[in-house]
């Protein structure tokens, strides 16, 4: 069963003081997430990425579409229950301590009275609070409010768990401990969309990415498949022979790009060169260190997205991963403003 | 009463009182004993009559200043700092978060008129060293300042639900401003004819009639309050609180959390 189902939801808000005109928030997303997948919702700021997790929380509502959340229409009552939500840069009440937040969130979540204290220290435990549970929440720091807020959007074991923006305002030690806790979720199979502009958080935890701009889907893919994709070139890397810091004019007339650091080469070519290249290496008596084909990487992808293309005005994605034999994904026609 | 109102109707009382809005009692008390210091001082025979007058007007105005100033935050602050989020994405309805708010804000103001009114009773025990049946009637006094208070957070809720909350406080200290002299109002209405007459009668039967909930006066000087008046006012209260939370719910269920 898809955990996700996303069917042309789509939001738009009237703006303007005296004479009311809508503007185009989301486009019509069509959009699907399977249980136990771990979903990167990437878009730089103002793409949609927030308002997309609003409407599926039921914080604001669609102009039009809907969509289903583990089987069941997003604004049945019942499904809140099983799903966990961290909106962007949290803030709590500030009057609370950690622990009585996360009791009072277990309360309304409907986590049984029996045993709800000893979840709740578990749960300040496994995001590193428990020396700060009695601390009311107005002192503490940012990072420490992101960890309350991974806390309660996990705290009542929901099946779906939105996160928007989760490493945000959060030192390099923290984003690790966030994508350690995403991953233990992967872990125990919960399906995790979470959205993000940090894409090497996205290459390292997510197993398919979609990437938004301007209110439009412009394109779904799996990481793996992504970032193995060829590009047509090499890059050898290769030390110089003694104290010459310096390119062979054999390599380059193969139209070697090639930068040197110390007497050491890094040299990228095309892929049909490499038997040539190797062939004056061995000439040139260099010491090969490596060869390797050079793959995408997900901010390629991301880059290539972003770019303004034909489809811009008559948005239509598919899932990139799929473009061989998995099901399509498409928006249809957005409504443009 | 549903456990999720409860859960959140405590949590806005907790944070009323962390926020040190009893506080006003301090300021309250020293009023009160300071005015019957006064009193004992240089009045004849009528100590009663002021510390009874003076105790309740003030028992009456903290408490609406502290509907209004905190009712018209109870939404707005709770979107404008995205608290609400994490409510509302857990199986809370929109609906119960508004009740549960009005039952939080109207207990902070209970156990604070629980309070004011202890003041008031010992500042009349100071004055006049002894209780007498006719104080009985104060109480009825402070119970339908407490009926006020139901209106004036539910108006507040209300005006809270759509608006700024430098407007809900305007539009609900009018009303209750407004709403203080509807009995002069619908005496103005009967008087006038023509369209006048039907749109002063319209606002008169529409501004929530807080005269009708005010006997200060009348207790001071140990007249009693009919029974009828009890009951019609209880009544009445209830039903005007629930109408303007009702409308309060309509346009939150609404409205698009930015």
């Amino acid at each position: 069963m898809a955990a996700i189902e996303i069917l042309d939801l789509e939001k738009s808000y009237l703006v303007g003081f005296w004479r009311k005109r809508p503007k185009l928030a989301l486009r019509p997303l069509r959009l699907t997430i399977e249980e136990g997948e771990v979903f990167g919702f990437l878009g730089p700021n103002g793409a949609g990425k927030t308002t997309t997790l609003k409407l599926l929380m039921g914080l604001v509502f669609p102009t039009a579409g809907t969509a289903r959340l583990l089987g069941f229409a997003m604004d049945d009552p019942r499904v809140k229950s099983q799903i966990g939500f961290l909106p962007e840069q949290p803030y709590f009440y500030d009057h609370l301590n950690a622990r009585e937040l996360l009791n009072y969130y277990g309360q309304l979540s409907g986590v049984p009275a029996k045993g709800r204290a000893a979840k709740v220290e578990r749960m300040l435990g496994r995001v590193g609070l428990s020396d700060s549970a009695g601390v009311q929440l107005r002192k503490f720091s940012k990072g420490m409010l992101q960890r309350v807020g991974l806390a309660q959007a996990i705290l009542h074991e929901p099946k779906l768990v939105f996160l928007d923006e989760p490493m945000s305002g959060l030192d390099p030690m923290g984003r690790r401990e966030v994508r350690d806790l995403i991953q233990q979720l992967r872990s125990e199979g919960k399906t995790v969309f979470f959205s993000t502009h940090i894409l090497s958080d996205a290459e390292a935890l997510c197993d398919r990415v979609g990437v938004i701009h301007q209110g439009e889907l412009r394109g779904v893919g799996a990481v793996a498949e992504l970032t193995s994709k060829r590009q047509g070139k090499i890059e050898i890397l290769f030390y110089t022979q003694g104290q010459e810091q310096s390119v062979p004019p054999a390599l380059i007339s193969l139209g070697a790009e090639a930068r040197v650091s110390g007497n050491m080469v890094n040299a990228t070519l095309p892929e049909e060169q490499q038997e040539a290249a190797l062939e004056v290496i061995r000439r040139e008596r260099l010491k090969l260190i490596s060869l390797t084909p050079v793959r995408s990487s997900l901010e390629e992808y991301y880059i290539e997205k972003l770019q303004p293309s034909e489809g811009h005005t008559e948005p239509g994605h598919e899932d990139d991963s799929r473009k061989e034999d998995g099901p399509r994904e498409e928006s249809r026609r957005g409504v443009g403003v | 009463m549903n456990s999720r109102i409860g859960y959140i109707a405590f949590n806005t009382f907790r944070e009323a009182v962390r926020d040190r809005v009893l506080y006003n009692l301090i300021a309250f008390a020293v009023l009160l004993s300071g005015a019957a210091i006064l009193v004992g001082e240089i009045s004849i025979d009528i100590e009663r009559l002021v510390v009874v007058n003076l105790g309740l007007t003030a028992v009456s105005l903290f408490g609406v200043v502290i509907a209004i100033f905190i009712g018209i935050g109870l939404v707005s602050k709770e979107i404008d700092k995205r608290t609400l989020y994490t409510v509302l994405s857990r199986p809370v309805r929109r609906w119960e978060f508004v009740v549960g708010k009005f039952f939080g804000l109207t207990g902070t103001l209970v156990v604070n008129t629980f309070f004011m009114a202890l003041g008031v009773f010992l500042a009349l025990l100071y004055v006049a060293h002894k209780f007498d049946k006719m104080d009985v009637w104060v109480l009825v006094a402070l119970y339908f300042i407490v009926l006020q208070f139901l209106i004036v957070c539910a108006l507040a809720l209300f005006f809270s639900s759509f608006s700024t909350p430098l407007m809900s406080a305007v539009f609900t200290f009018a009303l209750f401003i407004i709403g203080s002299l509807a009995e002069d109002l619908r005496g103005f209405a009967r008087i006038t004819h023509g369209a006048g007459g039907w749109l002063a009668t319209a606002i008169a039967y529409l501004v929530p009639n807080f005269s009708a909930l005010n006997v200060i006066s009348q207790v001071a000087h140990g007249d009693p309050v009919a029974g009828r008046l009890i009951l019609y006012n209880s009544l009445y209260a209830v039903l005007y609180s629930a109408m303007a939370i009702s409308g309060a719910v309509l346009i939150f269920q609404r409205r698009n959390l930015k």
